[in-house]
């Protein structure tokens, strides 16, 4: 019983409210630093590679997002589901602030997939399969979020992109390989060589620092919202006015 | 009723008159026409598949019923389909003909396309439950059902695709039978909850 009640308290937006904000700055701290020290490590200390010289550095950028935007998708579905069947209202609340983020990622992912397209394939958009499932991705964020807007009610906005959310993530997976599929019967997969070279450490690390600071900037994101989203639903709360009023 | 069929044979033609009245340059792309077509036209259809009986309160009487909703889901579903995607199956060898398709793939291409339609039936089943409380549905409804619908479009491309050269679509075929029964016994649940949050 008592291994329970700390994890119920997270269904209660004050408590949630209260860890959001004292955790966020860790976060941004520590986002800062990694992104920070990934950078320097990608953009001045990491040798050139050798086929595609300085183009290959926008990777310190591009697989971070490409990572974020589909593991924020499974985070929304996750804790969208998590809404719908156990009725927690925070877990909305965090479908809800995570969904534009994923959004941007996926965004940033396709920008820079086509900045570094340009120089190596010489051309800013191929319909290469993992370009064209995450741009299926994009779609999917974009209609999740025009679901939600649509809704003048929040109870009904939360669940029914709940729905959504909960179907869209099991697609994802068949989407992804139907577009394989698809890709591999039209063109040969000859963009990325399978058999690459493996990275050497001073490329890796400063990569996978990269990794760990767009996490924690995803999760400094994410508590900033989460507390903006509780303060937009709870503004009618008591709790919320005692705790504003202690703060000032 | 007729309007997704006429929708369709009109969506067709705009493509030998925008790109080229050529055979054999129509029969390269007949596969993505047909099923660009057929997919924008039963999302045309779909928008009425609960709003009349959301009007009227029949949703209301299929959740105090007593009787599984997502059962009713799906013969109401199942139904839309008989007049919205089986006349499009119907239509096809018609098209077909319109874009050289040889006749001896008009077997083949009604029989994925009815798969396809069927498929797109269910997902657009939970979309259309999906939007019923929402202000401009049908713009709504196609940003979220055309994105899952993908997966349909390649395979049913594809198998037409290789149909109309001559070779096997068991891959294809298969592929889109799978993904059709998948999406029929996934996706009535989904639509209930979406029926019941719209109810709420």
């Amino acid at each position: 019983m008592a291994t329970w009640t700390w994890f119920h308290r997270f269904g209660s937006p004050p408590f949630v409210y209260r860890i959001a904000g004292r955790c966020a700055p860790w976060f941004g701290a520590g986002a800062v630093l990694c992104i920070a020290y990934g950078l320097f490590g990608g953009l001045v200390l990491a040798p050139p590679d050798y086929q595609q010289k300085d183009a290959f550095r926008i990777v310190y950028v591009h697989a971070p997002a490409a990572w974020l935007s589909l593991s924020c998708y499974t985070t929304m579905a996750v804790a969208a589901f998590v809404g719908l069947v156990w009725r927690i209202k925070v877990a909305h609340a965090v479908a809800s602030a995570l969904a534009p983020v994923g959004a941007s990622f996926a965004f940033v992912c396709l920008a820079t997939g086509s900045l570094w397209g340009r120089p190596m394939w010489g051309t800013w958009w191929e319909w290469d399969a993992r370009l064209t499932s995450q741009l299926i991705l994009l779609f999917l964020y974009l209609g999740y979020m025009a679901l939600r807007s649509a809704h003048d009610d929040l109870q009904r906005a939360d669940r029914a992109s709940a729905v959504l959310a909960v179907v869209g993530v099991v697609n994802v997976p068949i989407i992804h390989y139907s577009v394989y599929w698809w890709n591999s019967l039209h063109q040969g997969a000859t963009v990325m060589k399978a058999d690459k070279p493996s990275m050497p450490a001073e490329m890796l690390v400063p990569l996978l620092v990269m990794f760990l600071g767009f996490t924690l900037f995803q999760l400094w994101v994410l508590c900033t919202r989460l507390r903006a989203e509780i303060l937009e639903r709870e503004r009618n709360a008591r709790w919320l006015r005692e705790e504003i009023q202690e703060g000032a | 009723m007729l309007q997704p069929v006429v929708f369709f044979l009109i969506v067709t033609t705009l493509f030998p008159l925008s790109l080229s009245p050529q055979l054999s340059q129509l029969r390269d792309i007949a596969p993505g026409i047909v099923w660009v077509g057929a997919l924008l036209s039963s999302l045309l259809a779909l928008e009425n598949l609960f709003r009349a009986d959301m009007d009227d309160g029949t949703l209301e009487q299929w959740v105090v019923s007593g009787q599984p909703l997502s059962v009713q889901v799906l013969s109401r579903t199942l139904a839309h389909w008989t007049v919205s995607g089986l006349p499009l199956v119907a239509a096809s060898p018609l098209v077909g003909a319109s874009l050289a398709v040889p006749a001896a793939a008009f077997g083949m291409m009604a029989l994925l396309l009815a798969l396809g339609t069927l498929c797109l039936s269910g997902i657009g089943a939970a979309g259309a439950a999906l939007t019923l409380g929402s202000r401009r549905a049908s713009v709504l409804l196609s940003l979220l059902v055309l994105p899952l619908a993908m997966p349909i479009l390649i395979f049913g491309a594809r198998g037409v695709d290789l149909a109309i050269l001559g070779e096997s679509t068991r891959g294809p075929l298969l592929l889109l039978s799978a993904l059709t029964v998948l999406t029929l016994s996934l996706t009535p649940l989904a639509a209930a909850a979406a029926v019941r949050i719209s109810l709420e």
